[in-house]
């Protein structure tokens, strides 16, 4: 018995897909030109899977806040916040996202899955209780399991599971944290925000909700779906992710919470891993502040969204519930899925597979991202080749309306 | 107390049966990855429907431990004398 034969029949299923000269978990792109365009084996393609939401990754602004900050202080901090020190742009960063909040504390994690991992597992102790929608994201998942709570799961967007679990513990000691996204990942369906609030308030839980899809996305001033809903007020903690409309990589806590800054020095995800090196910090700030100084990439980025959305579903492709800047076609199969992702990259435009159990009730998807960078033509050239791949493979009927 | 037990397994397999797409011969030795092919989502899924008939939450450490039709018993049976 060797050490990794128990992943032989994962490793089966992967070697199958190599086999097929395409795999969708092993993709090196030759070179990345624009926010919306890379190069894949000698071909240029379209970029329809980066959750590149604003486009900000090749704004001059961020760029040269990056560069600048680099030639400043350096590639790296090479040590924690806690045992080697925080720079200014920490500080900074992190007093910038409490006021764009409007709250009084911010802190800042290495990755988003860290700001999952370094919250989630500290919020509940031993005697409480974590309660997570059945469709959280793994690094939700991963959090509760690295904490002490018990830990229970709801059914994905139903208040009415939320509010019965909550009766259940009623009058079981220890305090009650319920974790939800804003905009899921998968299928880029939003939470009943407001009545999650209202179950909350009724049990007097805590509200967590992770924004990493939604911040810049969603909401008048671009706070998320929190903001959207009208609910800032009951949701106690928002974590989110610079690595999505941010353009960049990190992940953070804003809080009201009395006490908020003791968790420096108690949870291990922000205490034994380095900060983020300088050049980040900078072009996150940056890339925050365009967030915030130009709504009209929120506009932008929510036409594309619904462009291609209603472009596919003309189609007759089967989609998520709600139009969102994530757009996941259903796939009968897995096989499907990759056969129609490789079609479409071989025709020029890259998109996303995913799988389960990574995916809610066994969906196999084919998943696309827009970014306000697209323009209205390249969304029109995607669902073109959507179309094409579509009627070849049988997947939309051949009668279905032509795209545009 | 076998009463209780009977009804607990009732509600298991039939839970189980409606959720696999192929029927299954299902018994307390029934192991649910490696004899049902579920993977660790569908297993939780399965629980969930299970949840929802009992009125009872199981918390993820205990669906964790849980490998056999009869170790599910056994955290149901635990969880319904502790409710
Ligand atoms: C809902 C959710 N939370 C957290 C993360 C983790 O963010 P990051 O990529 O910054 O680690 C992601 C994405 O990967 C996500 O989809």
């Amino acid at each position: 018995m060797a050490l990794l034969d128990k992943y032989a029949a994962l490793g089966a299923q992967y070697a199958q897909v190599e086999a097929q000269g395409a795999n969708p978990f092993n993709v090196t792109f030759e070179a990345m030109i624009s926010a919306t365009e890379g190069r894949y084996r000698g071909k240029p393609v379209l970029l329809l899977g980066t959750n590149n939401y604003l486009g900000l990754t090749y704004d001059p602004e961020v760029v040269e806040a990056a560069l600048a900050a680099t030639r400043a202080e350096g590639t790296g901090t090479t040590g924690s916040r806690i045992a080697n020190g925080s720079y200014g742009g920490h500080k900074g960063l992190e007093t910038e996202l409490a006021a764009f909040y409007g709250r009084k504390h911010g802190m800042v994690f290495t990755t988003g899955y860290q700001a999952n991992l370094g919250m989630l597992s500290v919020l509940a102790g031993k005697d409480d209780h974590l309660i997570l929608d059945a469709d959280s994201h793994a690094s939700i998942y991963d959090g509760a399991k690295l904490g002490t709570a018990q830990v229970t799961r709801f059914r994905h967007n139903s208040p009415e599971d939320l509010d019965a679990r909550l009766r259940r513990l009623d009058g079981t000691p220890g305090e009650k944290v319920i974790v939800v996204e804003g905009i899921y990942s998968m299928l880029g369906d939003t939470a009943p925000l407001k009545e999650f609030a209202e179950v909350k308030r009724k049990w007097g839980a805590y509200l967590v909700v992770d924004e990493a899809h939604s911040l810049g996305v969603l909401g008048a001033t671009g706070r998320g779906l929190a903001e959207a809903a009208g609910v800032e007020g009951d949701v106690d903690f928002i974590v989110g992710t610079f690595s999505k409309s941010l353009a960049g990589v990190g992940g953070f806590c804003v809080s009201d919470i009395e006490g908020f800054d003791v968790l420096r020095v108690a949870t291990r995800p922000y205490m034994f891993t380095a900060s983020l090196p300088p050049g980040v910090i900078a072009a996150t700030r940056a890339a925050l502040a365009a967030l915030r100084a130009r709504p009209e990439l929120r506009a932008r980025l929510n036409e594309n969204a619904v462009r291609l959305y209603n472009g596919l579903a003309r189609l007759g492709f089967a989609l998520g519930p709600e139009p969102n800047p994530v757009v996941s076609a259903i796939m009968p199969s897995p096989e499907v899925a990759f056969a129609f992702w490789a079609r479409l990259l071989e025709a020029g435009l890259y998109t996303n597979v995913s799988l389960p159990p990574a995916t809610p009730k066994g969906l196999a998807l084919l998943r696309s991202s827009v970014s306000a960078a697209h323009g209205a033509a390249q969304i029109d050239q995607a669902i073109g080749m959507f179309e094409a791949v579509g009627r070849e493979m049988g997947i939309i009927g051949a009668d279905a309306p032509i795209a545009g | 107390m076998s009463d209780n037990d009977a009804e607990l397994k009732t509600v298991i397999f039939e839970t189980l049966r409606a959720a696999l797409t192929k029927p299954a011969e299902l018994s307390e030795a029934t192991h649910i990855v490696d004899d049902l092919g579920l993977d660790s989502v569908a297993v939780m899924d399965f629980v969930m429907e299970i949840e929802d008939r009992l009125d009872l939450s199981v918390p993820l450490d205990k669906i964790a431990e849980i490998q056999t039709l009869g170790d599910l018993l056994t955290v149901l049976r635990g969880l319904k004398a502790g409710a």
